[in-house]
């Protein structure tokens, strides 16, 4: 097998970072006295289980005794009585990582995570920079080395070989071209595959990679066709790790979201002090975000009481905005309820979620020429003081039903996709939120209603169109669901509407069926 | 073109001239809004138990739309559909498939728990400058909606020139500042060509009972090939009603001149 694309040009070069003992080193980090304390004996991060407390890590201490990670607590007493515990805490860890990988943009513009203890960083063309790679890993080392943690490093030049090397090739190896052959004395799992699929593997007697290149990809592709997902697929696997397929990941990009804040020398306790003050929060906001290009989206406002109580106000706009009298009067039929106490100190006002928002030139002439809001501006009025579920939009959706056939979605999101109606399918201008009953009095030999009480008012039918079939829809709906015959109607004074018929005479769903009616025609 | 010689007629021939542009100007036609500009303000009074007062109001509008020259960026504006949540029970939300096709991608709808609140929605969609036009359906005679509120609304839909179609459902004819107000229920259809015993293009009776600049009348209303066409009922009623109106304009002109 080949080495992949490095024949054609310049390879990437990807530089994987395993941290093997995240969660120890962070809890070292965390712990006043590293080395000395508990970590000096045996040591074990332990999480809750249903089935009790569960070992995730182990320091040395505690592997030399034979404890490993996995085991449950009470097994591990058993070996080593004298085993001290701490907490372990994933969502640390993950945080710790996060804050690496844009740590880690110091080697390379891209870096991504590798959940839950790896890093991921394109160094594609930016080794001379340190000069060469082996500095570059020397220095990655240091770096690592000097915030406590541990690693082990590989540069490839897919993600794929280089995790393997980090994981089970030597360390700092760098392989430059010719990936099968570099790894093909790696254990299997260094392919990144679940522990069932490793069962299979290794019951097959494949252990190696070489081992699974060699034997050709239609028997890989036969033994695991069923597989769809990566880690179940060995095929997918060492395509990946081999550069034949892309493996798209996910960059980590650091974002700063604007914010503005104010302390006040005096607690303010005054609806038209608060007022003030948010106004010029929100001029502040306005300044920031226009630096940047940017409109707000979603903006919280959180006021420090004197007494330590926050009270938190959340804002979303339907359209990115920075106008800060926009801000202010949306802003303002939500601090109706806030409670001042004995005084509001501080103030901050953060944009969580900002979009795009290209300056523009104020014309002052087309203000003059169409006065009035915009819709966006318009919407976001509404929605502060009637909600933003009550603003909505009717949108398709791929349904036979015909009140399934319609969603309704935010105003200003993109309309999805739909395939068109047909034209033929003549529908009633509005329809009820739910089908209402229709007695019939007397009925045509046809089947249809000819004369019906609906409302307290009879109705007598003079024209009528249909029937039009909707079966259920029985990929989704119960057994005993009836399919309705629908019809056009008008009545004697020249009312239209839309009715239908719930089953039909001996479907054996039911008893005689009922009507109903559910649209009003123009 | 030159000038006739309006000294060689005879003095008859004015008056007569003037009643008959009187008379013609004072009778509601669709197409109206190219020569007098859009009406602003109109209420349609309905049943809530069929959809006449919205097909008819969405015809008057679509009406009002096409004859008012409007530049090309108008044209894909929103149109805001505000629904009190008694209307929106008794007569039903709009649904997309069966709205006419210029509206279907275009309806912004809003559900308002309380008339204070529908009002409100409407008066903030008069200020926008985004919409094509604003249509409210609010069930009976909320206490909210007095003659203030609805001058309220007249004057917000002038400071922007946004029309608004008031859909008043199973409501008596209260007072309003309202500049057209039509009474509106379904008429039989005419058969259609292809079946004879289906319901055919929907036709409206609309009666304009009030109508500053208008004399009142009543038409049945259809749309054709996306015209609006309106059918004289031809009635002595009628007649009567339009020449009383035409001498009243008549007597005030005179009192303007002494």
């Amino acid at each position: 097998m080949s080495g992949g694309e490095g024949a054609e040009g310049p390879a990437r070069r990807i530089l994987s970072l395993w941290l093997p003992a995240l969660a120890l080193d962070r809890w070292r980090l965390d712990a006043p006295e590293a080395g000395r304390g508990l970590d000096a004996g045996p040591l074990v991060l332990i999480a809750d289980t249903a089935h009790g407390p569960r070992i995730e890590a182990v320091n040395g201490h505690a592997a030399r005794e034979g404890v490993r990670a996995g085991m449950m607590l009470a097994d591990a007493r058993t070996l080593c009585p004298q085993l001290a515990t701490a907490g372990f805490d994933p969502a640390g860890d993950g945080a710790l990582l996060q804050a690496l990988a844009i740590w880690a943009q110091r080697w390379g513009p891209w870096s991504a995570m590798d959940a839950p203890d790896g890093l991921l960083v394109d160094v594609t063309a930016v080794a001379h920079l340190f000069g060469g790679e082996e500095a570059l890993l020397q220095d990655v080392h240091a770096r690592f080395r000097a915030r406590g943690l541990a690693i082990r490093s590989a540069i490839a030049p897919t993600a794929g070989a280089a995790w393997a090397l980090a994981h089970y090739g030597p360390d700092r190896a760098i392989v430059e071209r010719d990936i099968g052959r570099a790894l093909s004395g790696l254990p299997v799992a260094a392919l990144r595959l679940e522990p069932a699929t490793l069962t299979v593997l290794r019951r097959l007697g494949l252990k190696r990679i070489g081992q699974v290149a060699e034997i050709g990809r239609d028997a890989l592709q036969r033994r695991f066709r069923t597989r769809k997902s990566l880690a179940a697929n060995p095929l997918i696997r060492l395509d990946q790790l081999l550069g034949h397929k892309p493996e798209p990941m996910l960059p980590v990009i650091a974002r700063i979201a604007p914010l503005a804040q104010r302390r006040l020398m005096e607690p303010i306790r005054h609806r038209e002090l608060l007022d003030q003050v948010v106004g010029d929060l929100a001029a502040d906001m306005a300044r920031l975000l226009e630096s940047k290009g940017l409109g707000a989206r979603r903006l919280e406002l959180a006021l420090w009481r004197v007494d330590a109580e926050v009270a938190v106000r959340h804002l979303e706009m339907a359209a990115p905005s920075r106008d800060p009298a926009h801000i202010c009067r949306l802003f303002a039929a939500r601090l109706d309820d806030v409670d001042a106490g004995f005084g509001i100190e501080m103030l901050r006002l953060r944009a969580v979620w900002t979009e795009p928002l290209a300056l523009e030139q104020g014309d002052i002439e087309a203000g003059a020429d169409r006065p009035g809001t915009s819709l966006a501006t318009c919407i976001d009025r509404l929605s502060a003081r009637l909600g933003a579920r009550a603003i909505s939009r009717p949108v398709p959706f791929a349904s036979h039903i015909p009140e399934r056939a319609q969603r309704w979605h935010p105003p200003l999101e993109p309309e999805p996709s739909s395939q068109g109606l047909l034209e033929f399918h003549a529908r009633p201008l509005k329809m009820l939120d739910k089908p209402e009953h229709i007695a019939v009095l007397y009925a045509t030999p046809d089947g249809y209603p000819q004369r019906f009480r609906w409302r307290g008012g009879v109705h007598e039918v003079v024209r009528v169109e249909g029937p039009e079939r909707i079966a259920p829809e029985w990929w989704r709906e119960r057994g005993s669901a009836r399919l309705r015959d629908y019809y056009r109607i008008e009545d004697g004074e020249g009312r239209r509407y839309w009715i239908y018929r719930q089953g039909i005479l001996g479907d054996g769903r039911g008893g005689a069926p009922d009507w109903f009616l559910q649209g009003l025609c123009a | 073109m030159s000038q006739p010689d309006l000294a060689s007629l005879p003095p008859a021939a004015f008056t007569d001239l003037a009643a008959l542009s009187a008379r013609r100007s004072a009778r509601w036609r669709p197409g109206l809004a190219k020569e007098r500009g859009r009406t602003l303000h109109s209420e349609v009074f309905a049943s809530s138990n069929e959809a006449a007062g919205v097909a008819a109001a969405l015809a008057l509008a679509f009406d009002d739309w096409r004859h008012v020259p409007a530049d090309g960026a108008q044209d894909g504006r929103a149109v805001l559909w505000v629904q009190t949540k008694d209307a929106a029970r008794l007569a039903g939300r709009p649904y997309r498939a069966g709205l006419p096709k210029d509206l279907q991608g275009r309806v912004v709808h809003v559900l308002a728990d309380k008339a204070e609140d529908a009002l409100f929605a409407l008066e903030e969609g008069l200020q926008c400058r985004d919409l094509a036009f604003v249509i409210g359906e609010v069930a009976g005679n909320p206490r909210a909606l007095d003659f203030t509120a609805s001058r309220r609304l007249s004057l917000a839909s002038e400071k922007c020139g946004v029309p608004l179609y008031l859909l008043r459902l199973d409501a008596a004819r209260d007072l309003s500042s309202a500049r057209m107000r039509w009474d509106v229920t379904s008429a039989p259809s005419p058969a259609p060509l292809r079946n004879a015993q289906a319901p055919g293009r929907p036709i409206w009776r609309a009666e304009l009972f009030r109508a500053r600049g208008h004399a009142p009348g009543e038409w049945l209303l259809h749309e054709d090939g996306g015209k609006l066409r309106a059918v004289r009922e031809r009635t002595a009623d009628n007649d009567a009603q339009a020449t009383n109106w035409t001498v009243g304009l008549q007597r005030r002109r005179l009192s303007h001149r002494a």
